[in-house]
C-alpha cells in the first residue's frame, strides 16, 4: 500500500490556554498564550512557524493573528466549519506540510463567549438575508440546542432510544472530568439527576448540553521527519477526512445520520484500520444527542445501536470503551469551538502524560470535531510512535 | 421597547415566495429544466444547476418529521410562548420546512402525525406559514 501524503505528518506540540471564565483576558490574547505554550511543547519557537490556521478574530482570522503574533507566513487558512474547524485544520495543514507549502504549522483558537454573554444578551445578530435568517429563526428555534433536539426526537422515533441512554453519556464525561483538576464541573452526578434536571428543548435536558466557558487552545504540526528531532514523542496523523452537508437544520439530509458517516469510513481507510482498532476516542460532545450519533456514523456500533452502545457507563473510567477522557465539552471546558480540544487530549493520552486519567496502553486515539448544527465534520486518526 | 421576534427579510430570491405566503399560498421553486422540487426559493436549481424555474403552489399537507418543544425561548422575544413546538414537517409533495406545530398540545406531537398549513400574519408586511394537526 502507498502510503498516504498526509500520513508524513506529526503533531508535536499542543497546550490549552486559560480555561473557564477568564474576564480579564481576551479572545485574540487567548490563542496567543496556548500558541506559546503548544511551541513550548514541541520544542520549537516563533520563528518556526510558517503556516498559520486560525479563525474569528474579526473576518480575516488568521490575518488579524499574524498581525498580533508577529508572523509572516508561506501558508494562511481563516477558514470556519463551526466546532470541527481545529480537527478540518489537521486535515488543511497535514496537507500544506506534504505539498512542501509550509513545513511548521500553527493551529490556534480563543474564545470569550462566556465573559461575552453577560455583556451582550442574544448573541450576534445574524445577516437577515441569510437562509436561516429567513426560514428557520422566525420560528423561534433556539440555536444550536433546538437542531440537535430535533435530531434526538427523530433517534427516539425510529430506533427508541431513550433520554436514559442520552445521560449515560453526560453521567460518563463527568466521572472522567473527576480525574481532570482544570475541568469546571468534577461534582458527581447520577442518571437521575440528568434527567430531573431542566428540560430546555425536549428531549434534551440541561445536563445534556455543553458547559459555555472561555478557554483557547493550540496544536503545533510539523512532518514525521522533523517531529523525531523535537522535545515530545511525535503523534502521527494515520487517518483524517472533512465535510459538511448543510448549514441550517431543516436541509440535512437525515437527521439521525451526520458527516461523520463519511469522514468516519474514509479517515479509517487512510489509517487502514477499523473502529476496533481505537484504544481512547475524542468525540465532540455539544450534546449527549451529538456522541450518540457520532459513534454510530465512525461505525463504533450499528444504526439506531448508539443508545444500547453508550449503557452500563460503557464510556467511563474503567468502562471498555474510553471516550471523552479529560471530561469532554459536557465537563471540562466548551468555548465555543470545542474541536480543538479532542486533538490536544488525543495527543496527551497517546503520550502518556494523563496521570489519573491515563487510558492504558492507548496507541491509537480518534479524535472528531462537529460543527454547526450538526452541519459538518472532522476526523483525526492519531498514532503513537 | 419589547423586544421583537425576528422576521423574514424578503430578498430578490424569495420575494416571491413570501408574497405567496402572505395570500395564503404556500409555493415551491420547480426547475424547469430538470423537475426537482426545491425549498428554499433560490435562483440556481441545487439539482442541475439550471437558472429556470416555474412556481407550484403545494398542497400544505404532509408529516411531522421532527419536533422539540422549547421550554426556553431563542430570545426574549419568544419567552412569553413557552412551551411552543419547533418542528419539522415533510410536505407530500417531497421538500422538508422547519416550523411550528400549533393547535397541539406539547404532549399530543408524534412523530409521523399529519398536519396541514395554517397561515398567521406576523407583521402588516410579513405572513408565517405553520403547521396544525389534521382534524384540529
Amino acid at each position: 500500500m502507498t502510503e498516504h501524503a498526509l500520513r508524513q505528518v506529526a503533531l508535536a506540540g499542543v497546550a490549552e490556554s486559560d480555561l473557564g471564565k477568564v474576564p480579564g483576558k481576551t479572545a485574540i490574547q487567548l490563542a496567543a498564550e496556548a500558541a506559546r505554550a503548544a511551541l513550548e511543547d514541541a520544542g520549537l519557537a516563533k520563528s518556526d512557524v510558517d503556516g498559520l490556521f486560525t479563525f474569528g478574530f474579526g473576518r480575516m482570522g488568521a490575518v488579524q493573528f499574524g498581525e498580533y503574533l508577529q508572523v509572516q507566513p508561506r501558508y494562511s487558512d481563516s477558514s470556519y466549519t463551526g466546532g470541527s474547524t481545529p480537527v478540518a485544520f489537521v486535515e488543511h495543514a497535514a496537507a500544506a506540510i506534504a505539498a512542501g507549502l509550509c513545513s511548521v504549522a500553527l493551529v490556534a483558537y480563543g474564545s470569550t463567549q462566556a465573559s461575552d454573554g453577560e455583556r451582550r444578551l442574544g448573541g450576534a445578530p445574524e445577516d437577515p438575508r441569510l437562509p436561516g435568517s429567513q426560514f428557520e429563526r422566525p420560528f423561534g428555534i433556539p440555536l444550536p440546542l433546538g437542531a440537535y433536539a430535533l435530531a434526538a426526537t427523530r433517534h427516539m422515533a425510529l430506533y427508541g432510544t431513550t433520554s436514559e441512554q442520552l445521560a449515560e453519556i453526560a453521567v460518563a464525561t463527568r466521572k472522567w472530568a473527576q480525574l481532570n483538576p482544570v475541568a469546571m464541573k468534577r461534582e458527581p452526578i447520577a442518571i437521575q439527576d440528568v434527567l430531573n434536571s431542566r428540560l430546555i428543548a425536549s428531549p434534551l435536558h440541561l445536563l445534556d448540553c455543553c458547559l459555555v466557558t472561555d478557554g483557547g487552545g493550540a496544536v503545533v504540526l510539523t512532518t514525521r521527519e522533523h517531529a523525531r528531532d523535537l522535545r515530545k514523542p511525535p503523534v502521527v496523523i494515520l487517518g483524517a477526512a472533512e465535510t459538511h452537508t448543510h448549514q441550517i437544520i431543516s436541509q440535512m439530509p437525515d437527521l439521525t445520520v451526520t458527516g461523520a458517516a463519511l469522514t468516519g469510513p474514509r479517515a479509517f481507510a487512510m489509517a487502514g484500520l477499523k473502529p476496533d482498532d481505537i484504544d481512547v476516542a475524542e468525540i465532540y460532545d455539544s450534546f449527549t444527542i451529538t456522541v450518540l450519533l457520532t459513534l454510530e456514523d465512525l461505525g463504533f456500533c450499528k444504526k439506531g445501536e448508539g443508545g444500547a452502545f453508550v449503557s452500563g457507563q460503557r464510556t467511563a473510567p474503567g468502562g471498555d470503551f474510553p471516550m471523552n477522557t479529560q471530561g469532554g465539552g459536557l465537563s471540562y471546558c466548551h468555548p465555543g469551538v470545542f474541536g480543538i480540544f479532542t486533538l490536544i487530549e488525543g495527543v496527551r493520552q497517546l503520550r502518556g502524560e494523563c496521570g489519573p486519567r491515563q487510558v492504558n496502553e492507548a496507541r491509537i486515539a480518534l479524535c472528531q470535531g462537529t460543527g454547526g448544527v450538526l452541519s459538518s465534520s472532522g476526523t483525526v486518526i492519531l498514532g503513537k510512535t | 421597547m419589547p423586544p421583537t421576534k425576528p422576521l423574514p427579510q424578503p430578498d430578490a430570491e424569495s420575494r416571491e415566495f413570501w408574497e405567496g405566503v402572505k395570500a395564503r399560498r404556500l409555493q415551491l421553486q420547480r426547475c424547469r429544466a430538470c423537475r426537482h422540487l426545491r425549498f428554499y426559493p433560490r435562483a440556481v436549481c441545487p439539482h442541475c444547476l439550471s437558472g429556470e424555474h416555474e412556481w407550484v403552489t403545494v398542497s400544505g399537507r404532509g408529516t411531522l418529521y421532527s419536533f422539540t418543544v422549547c421550554h426556553r425561548g431563542a430570545s426574549e422575544a419568544f419567552a412569553a410562548d413557552v412551551p411552543y413546538i419547533v418542528a419539522l414537517v415533510d410536505l407530500e409533495e417531497g421538500v422538508r420546512l422547519l416550523s411550528n406545530l400549533v393547535g397541539c398540545q406539547p404532549d399530543q406531537a408524534r412523530v409521523g402525525m399529519p398536519v396541514q398549513v395554517v397561515f398567521e400574519d406576523a407583521s402588516p408586511e410579513i405572513t408565517l406559514y405553520k403547521f396544525k394537526p389534521v382534524g384540529s
